[in-house]
């Protein structure tokens, strides 16, 4: 069981998603969904959160591939002859995330279908950084 | 309850009477503070009568990064001295790529405040100091640095995201953004400040003359589409934006001294009045509430169309936001020139284009004129400024009734927009 008295905090939300865990907020008053934990709904502003666990199931609702990346991605190995995808997810609950895709074909980014289905990949996220990452189902 | 959706009004009237634009370019032995100094002396060397810059009262500067770029912070006082404007108060204001538009709105409210009468905005950006890879994390930082950063995206990947939701909504294609790139670079190509001051023609020999002088296999093609469809010439960045989809890294600056209205009259014999302005921001794209248009424009839009008393079908001519191509469809359709999805045709029928019925970017836009931050909305100000005052010279909009209009400032992907409108004096 994760800790669910945790600050609501993005230290928060990485810590738990290192540990195998999508957790976003719950709103108490207005039942609003947020990925992204803050100690304040967006919505209505009460302060009455909760954590709330995601299954991590989703749909691709846009994409890119991305030829010229940042630092962080090209000490990865990633530039002109080795792309990646990053993309939208709208979760099965609601809310949209963004997240990088692995296992499609960046060489052929057509192949790549949007309402794709897709599930959250714990196991290659990178330990110096953790990303969302997710995976065709 | 307080009536939050009164309409705002300026408590007194704002003019815009003279404007200043430095070189745009790449200039290797320039800083921040040369480059800004140089629209400083347009502004003076374009002045009626002979404006002494020892009356200006306070200033405000956009500046998106130069901490990251040349490690020099705290802009408004380096600036203020360099300028030998010191005591006077100046302050850098930061929102991202939209921070020269919100300098601007400062002016205007410190104006209409009475607080001041004569008040300097500029915006100024020098970006070609660091590696270009550098630069793309500069610019990344504009975007979420904790919830979209992480997954990868730079900010040609954000805007990518939007053209393939757009595309895939709407009838936008890739063709649509060619002619957004063909437009701009022609407009830029008049524009004798803009960093492509060149047609695409030109810039499509350049690369044949390279060919025949390297000995390299000659490119042959027939027209700028065959031209910007060859992945050699024109190579994804984030597909489905190429390079030529993208503004350039760029150094400039620019400026416009705003004054009390009643005072338009002693700097200039055509002041043009900022009758409506607005500004709003947006939530990150996955958290926006359409990924096709930003709501942050829309906001800031209706606020300025609300504060001048006037609709988008009165703006006559509009610089905006088109950090990437589909950015200037995005933006054409939130501000309500065209239904959503009807950009694209617009385009098809040429209708934002020079001597169109609503000119968009005579300046060449970000994507030629180049796109140094927190310079870009103070300079599509100074365009508009030429434009309504019939001083754009070979690229000025020939038509006899030009009185009204608008520029489009955006910071990230949606997360800030301003929008100012403009009326002849």
């Amino acid at each position: 069981m994760p800790d669910l008295n945790k600050a609501f905090t993005s230290n928060s939300f990485y810590e738990f998603l290192r540990l195998g865990r999508l957790m976003g907020t719950k709103c108490s008053n207005c039942s609003d969904l947020s990925i992204r934990p803050r100690p304040i709904c967006f919505k209505c502003h009460s302060q009455s959160l909760e954590w709330t666990p995601f299954i991590g199931f989703g749909s691709l609702s846009t994409y890119t591939i991305i030829a010229i990346p940042p630092t962080i991605m090209a000490n990865r190995g990633y530039g002109r002859s080795n792309p990646y995808c990053s993309g939208i997810i709208t979760l099965e609950e609601g809310p949209r995330v963004s997240g990088f895709i692995s296992g499609v074909d960046c060489h052929n980014p057509n192949s790549i279908e949007v309402g794709m289905l897709l599930k959250i990949d714990f196991s290659k996220m990178w330990d110096e950084s953790p990303t969302i990452m997710f995976i065709p189902r | 309850m307080i009536a939050l959706n009164r309409h705002r009004k300026l408590a007194r009237g704002v003019s815009m009477v003279g404007v200043g634009v430095a070189q745009f370019g790449a200039f290797p032995t320039k800083t921040t503070r040369d480059i800004f100094s140089e629209s400083i002396q347009d502004l003076l060397n374009r002045s009626e009568y002979g404006l002494n810059i020892g009356e200006i009262q306070c200033g405000y500067i956009g500046n998106f990064s130069a901490d990251r770029f040349e490690g020099q912070a705290h802009l408004g006082s380096i600036l203020a001295d360099w300028i030998g404007l010191t005591p006077t108060p100046f302050t850098r204001v930061e929102n991202g790529c939209a921070s020269g538009g919100s300098a601007i709105r400062e002016g205007v409210m410190a104006i209409a405040s009475g607080l001041y009468d004569i008040v300097l905005v500029g915006g100024v950006e020098k970006m070609t100091s660091v590696p270009t890879i550098q630069a793309i994390d500069n610019l990344a930082a504009v975007a979420d640095s904790l919830y979209e950063v992480p997954a990868g995206f730079t900010f040609p990947g954000i805007y990518a995201l939007v053209a393939k939701a757009h595309m895939d909504r709407y009838e936008t294609n890739l063709e649509h953004l060619m002619k957004v790139s063909i437009k701009n670079h022609h407009n830029g190509s008049l524009n004798p400040k803009a960093q492509f001051n060149m047609p695409l023609q030109d810039l499509m020999q350049q690369r044949i003359d390279w060919a025949k002088d390297k000995g390299a296999v000659i490119p042959h093609w027939n027209n700028e589409y065959e031209f910007l469809n060859d992945l050699s010439a024109n190579p994804w960045i984030a597909w489905p934006l190429k390079l030529f989809d993208c503004a350039p890294i760029t150094d400039g600056a620019a400026c416009a001294l705003l004054v009390s209205s009643d005072l338009a009259r002693n700097f200039t014999d055509t002041p043009v009045n900022i009758i409506g302005i607005g500004q709003a921001t947006g939530r990150p794209l996955h958290d926006a509430e359409e990924l096709t248009s930003f709501g942050a424009t829309r906001f800031a839009a209706s606020q300025a169309y609300n504060m001048a008393g006037i609709n988008a079908n009165q703006i006559q001519l509009a610089e905006v936001h088109d950090c990437f191509t589909i950015a200037e469809i995005v933006a054409m359709e939130d501000l309500g020139f065209f239904a959503p999805g009807e950009a694209s045709r617009a385009l098809d029928d040429g209708r934002t284009s020079l001597n169109g019925e609503l000119p968009i970017n005579t300046s060449g836009g970000l994507k030629a004129k180049g796109h140094p931050v927190g310079a870009s909305g103070v300079a599509q100000a100074a365009e508009v400024f030429l434009q309504l005052s019939g001083k754009a010279e070979s690229r000025q909009v020939q038509k006899k009734d030009l009185e009204i209009a608008l520029s489009q400032s955006v910071g990230g992907a949606g997360g800030t927009s301003v929008v100012t409108i403009y009326e002849r004096g």
